[in-house]
Formats: structure tokens, sequence, C-alpha cells
């Protein structure tokens, strides 16, 4: 990308609401119900029937306003946007427009220079998702309503990001965030967090936003990133070939690896929005703002700040222990049983767990070692029973058959050698044997201490203990 | 062609308040987008008739315009004073799903089926 070009980012996020049921109707909204058995009358848009707001709704909106340091709307207005789309039974989608529930918020996402930027947060708006239609039969398409009236919360930022990478940042410190907060899954695949982003490009140091294009539901945060670079690269095609940038909505096709125009020229968008009369004003007193504000979990920037004080870590890796809330626990809970060494057990929980949870694709719920588990092994690192190399051995035991930590150590042999004498009766074995490589270290050749290292952790399968073999080396090496 | 109840309205359908009714006009042009985003078909020789009735329409509404309303919050709702009820997030819909999907013209496996809306 040439360097005189700057990406200008606005994202749009969609996050389901985790409800029982629906934004405006008592059916429920569990996934992967059996085609349109949780849409009644007001989700199929029945003539007389009206919709009727959802308190649960209400207060995860303003949970979220809480948390990004928004206004809560003290009054906020439904209003229909309306289109034609079958999936869409009622001809207009119920959602907020010019009086949202929450407004002017911001986040502060991690660069990857360690610094700190902060997003702003336009406004974040309720409205009910509509259905879902396959397009896959001959000269028909089919629809199921289960997802009809499900409730997002639609939160919408400030085009405040300047790269893609910045725009995943951002789009996982929400998705972070909301998941803390216990207001949506999070689930990506099923749809339950998904985005739309807005890109333009400027020449740098221009004041004015290039014409942007919209990237329409985009459900993975690896294909924001590609989207939004592909999106970035056939702009400044155009612009550099002397073309204009079209205002359109453009679809990521992830297994072509493009971005495609979504809609005819001459079909601009226009929604007619205008108050909804079958819905009366929303207003929210002063004390359930303050009970809301008293239910607030801590937060993950609040989280993180208190890992690196109390526990001494980089913001890095505070940032990565607290990517969920689950993650955080956890390594609290091991950090509870080797309290001595919580930068080790941060090593072990971001390292070797991780990986492995990464490897079989699970969830800390169901991760195959425990905290406890885990609390042990590293106790046996600080404790010197075993050598941090080793630990990552018993680990993989201890992972893969499910074993203690203490009963792979006994059984396998691998408690560490601390016994100096045996550890010194083998470096004079090892001195002895080899003569040249002595003569050529005590000439100067320091290198040569490596060698040394090898062949007695070779000798002792592993289990000398690194600090003390190094002590006892350098004194008997020296000339 | 966009009329909007709060304070956003589109400038092109709200003349200044000199100029009034007598020249709030649309155009062919407009009533084919309106006719167009209601999904309905109007020949030519209906396109007059309509520009003439939703004109006068507007000329109606527009004469609300002659009412000072500086210092006076766009109201969202006629019963504006009362609130939205709220309900408790309880599923309480039953699945009725073969009573409902008698009502469709089409349907398999479930599924309501349409005419198909991409190309």
């Amino acid at each position: 990308m040439s360097g005189e070009w700057e990406t200008v980012i606005g994202l749009e996020i969609h996050a389901q609401l985790a409800t029982k049921s629906k934004i405006f109707s008592g059916s429920a909204t569990a996934y992967g119900a059996e085609s349109n058995t949780q849409a009644d009358l007001v989700d199929l848009g029945y003539p007389g029937v009206l919709p009727v707001l959802n308190a649960e709704v209400v207060r995860m909106a303003a949970k979220f306003g809480l948390a990004v340091g928004a206004t809560i709307n003290r009054r906020s207005v439904f209003a229909r946007k309306n289109y034609f789309y079958p999936d869409l039974p009622k001809g207009y989608q119920i959602s907020q427009y010019e009086l949202p529930i929450v407004a002017g918020g911001h986040l502060d996402i991690l660069l990857e220079d360690g610094s700190t930027k902060r997003i702003g947060i336009t406004r974040a708006h309720l409205e009910e998702d509509a259905g879902k239609s396959q397009h896959e039969g001959v000269g028909v398409s089919t629809i199921d309503l289960n997802r009809a009236g499900t409730p997002l919360v639609e939160i919408v930022s400030e085009p405040d990001m300047r790269s893609a990478k910045e725009a995943v940042a951002y789009m996982k410190k929400i998705h972070t965030l909301v998941r803390y907060l216990g207001i949506c899954d999070g689930n990506m695949q099923e749809g339950s967090f998904r985005c739309d982003a807005n890109v333009s490009i400027r020449r740098r140091g221009a004041e004015k936003f290039g014409t942007r294009a919209e990237l329409k539901n985009l459900n993975s945060f690896r294909y924001v990133e590609k989207a939004i670079n592909l999106e970035v690269a056939r702009q400044i095609d155009i612009l550099e070939g002397g073309g204009k940038v079209v205002q359109e909505t453009r679809l990521y096709d992830a297994d072509k690896d493009e971005t495609r125009s979504m809609r005819s020229k001459e079909e601009a968008n226009d929604y007619r929005y205008f108050p909804d009369p079958d819905l009366l004003p929303v207003v929210i007193e002063d004390s359930f703002v303050e009970a809301v504000r008293a239910s607030l979990p801590e937060l993950p920037d609040d989280k993180a700040l208190r890992f690196q004080q109390q526990h001494g870590l980089s913001p890095y890796d505070a940032g990565v222990l607290t990517a969920s809330a689950e993650m955080a626990a956890f390594y609290e809970s091991v950090v509870a049983l080797v309290p001595s060494d919580p930068k080790l057990v941060a090593n072990t929980v971001m390292g070797d767990f991780s990986a492995s949870l990464n490897k079989d694709n699970l969830d800390i719920a169901n991760s195959r070692v425990s905290a406890a588990q885990l609390g042990v092994l590293v106790s046996r690192i600080v404790d010197n029973t075993i050598s941090g190399k080793i630990a990552k051995e018993v680990f993989e035991a201890m992972w893969a058959e499910g074993l203690e930590a203490d009963a792979v150590i006994e059984s396998r042999g691998l408690r560490q050698i601390t016994d100096a004498g045996a550890i010194g009766a083998v470096i004079d074995a090892i001195m002895a044997a080899n003569p040249k490589q002595l003569a050529d270290y005590r000439s100067g050749k320091d290198k040569l201490f490596g060698f040394f290292v090898g062949q007695a952790m070779k000798a002792t399968d592993g289990k000398a203990n690194p600090a003390l073999l190094n002590d006892l080396l350098k004194a008997k090496l020296a000339p | 062609m966009t009329v909007f109840l709060g304070a956003k309205s589109s400038k092109a359908a709200r003349p200044p308040t000199s100029t009034r009714a007598a020249t709030m006009s649309l155009s062919s042009k407009q009533i084919e987008g309106i006719a167009h985003l209601a999904r309905l078909e109007l020949d030519a020789a209906e396109i007059p008739r309509y520009v003439d009735s939703l004109s006068s329409i507007l000329g109606l509404v527009s004469e609300l315009e002659r009412v000072n309303t500086d210092g006076i919050a766009p109201m969202a709702h006629p019963l504006e004073g009362q609130v939205q009820r709220l309900r408790a997030d309880v599923v309480s819909s039953p699945n009725l799903r073969d009573l409902l999907q008698a009502n469709a013209p089409q349907v398999d496996a479930g599924l309501y089926v349409v005419p198909k809306v991409i190309e």
C-alpha cells in the first residue's frame, strides 16, 4: 500500500442480546430450533398485534452504555425502518433512529506498539433482527423467521480507526466487553456478534473524508481484517487510476477473497424512518440507571490494570489474560495456589495451557487440566522439584492422559537433581571425557560453555537443576 | 422523498415559511420513486393524478407550519407523557407453526417459500 493514503474506518457492531425471549414478543430466542417454531403472531406481523418491549433488553443496553462511559438517554424512541424483503414480515424493522438509548461513549484499544488509542462510540441503539432467508432452491427463496424479533444492540463507532488492525482490536475489545457484561454470548458462528465496516481513504493530511463503502455482515475477526484490506486496496486502485469511489454496500466473499457490490445503484436506500406509533417513548429513571451501575462486574480494563499492579504483569500479558472473564478467573485461581510467582503462572497459562486449548478447540470450561491441577504443576517449578523445561513434558502428559502433576513426576522419575555432589560428579566425568574442549574453553573459547551444559543435561536426562548446574560448571571449568 | 417527523426533516420537502401550501408540489419523478418504494405499479397516465393528489395532501399538512413551534419539543407519540410499559423476559408464546403456516401460500419442511429474491 502506498504511504500517501490514509484509511478511515468506522464500525457498526451488531450484538445479539442474551435474553430468553424476543425484544417485542414472548417467543423463545434459543439458537438451533426447528424452523419457524419460535415465531409468533407478533414476529410474523399479523394484523392487530402490538409489540411490548422486553425489560431485560433495556437493562442490557444500559449496562453496555455505562461500561463505555456513555449517556443513558432518559427518553428514547423506537422508529420504523421501512424496506421490503421476505425475511421482514412487517415491511419495516423496529429500530431506534433520532433518539437511541445510548449516546456518546468510548473505548480504549491497545495498539501493537504498546500505546493505547481512544475510539469514540457515537451511539448504541436497540432493534429487532430480521429472519433468515436462503436462496438454494430453483426459482424460490425459503424463509425461517425464528430469528425475526431477536433483540440486537447496534454499536456505532466514530470513524476513528486508521487500519484494519485497529478495527479488529476495537471489535475484539467490544466482544470481550459484551461477554464480561453477560449481555451477549459473542458466538460469531451463530451470528450473535457481527459487524459492518464503513471504509474510505483520503490523502494523508487531508481533513475531508473520502467516499465510503459499507462492507456488510462480517462475522469473524479474520474476515474483518481481510475485507478491509481488500477494500482499501480496491479504493486506492480506483483513485490512483483517476476514478471515483461510489458510495455503496459491498459484500465480502470469503471463498473468492474479494468484495463485490451488493445493490444496483438506482436502488438508493430510503428507509423513511418515523417514530413507531405502536410503541411509546421509553423512559428510564435515575434509580434504574444507578441500580444497573451497581450491578456492573469488574470491567476488562480495570481488571487488566489490577493484574499489572497486583501481579506485576506487563500491559500486554494483562490484556491477554483479561480477554475473557473465564480466562481471568482461571489465571487468578492458579495464582491463588502459587502466590509467589504470578509471572510464571501467567507464562504457563498463556503458553502451554492456551496453546493446548486452541489445539483441541476447547473452552476453559471444558479444559482437560483444571486450575487446581495447573497450580500444583507450577508449584513444582517454584519449589525446584522440576525445571521449567521438564514442566512442559509433565504438562503434556497431564493434558493427554488426565494425570496429576505429582503422579507424572514420580512415575517418570522426572524429579530434578538438586544434589550438588551428584551434579559435580557428572561434571567431573564430562571434563575427563572431553579434554580438548576443556583446553579450548580454558584458552578463551567461552562459547564452549554451552557444550558442557548440553552434555550435563544429556547425562542427567535434563533433570539437573539448571541454576545449580550453571554455578557448578562455572566453578569447575575455571582455569 | 423523505418526510420525517423529527427535527432532521428533508429540506427539499419543506419550503421556507414564506412560500407555503400553494407551491408544495411533487414532481413526476418523486411520485415514481414513492411508488417504487411502496412496490406499487403505476401506469404513465396515473402519475399526473398522483402528483396532484399527493401534492395537495402535503399542502394540507404544510399548513401546520404556520404554527409557531419555537421552544416546543417535537413529540414522538400522540400519547406523549405516557411511557412504554415493559414485559418480563419470559417465553410465553407456544409453538403454533402448523396453525400459522396454514395461512401461507407455500411452505416446505417448515420454511416459508417465496419467489426467489436474489439474482
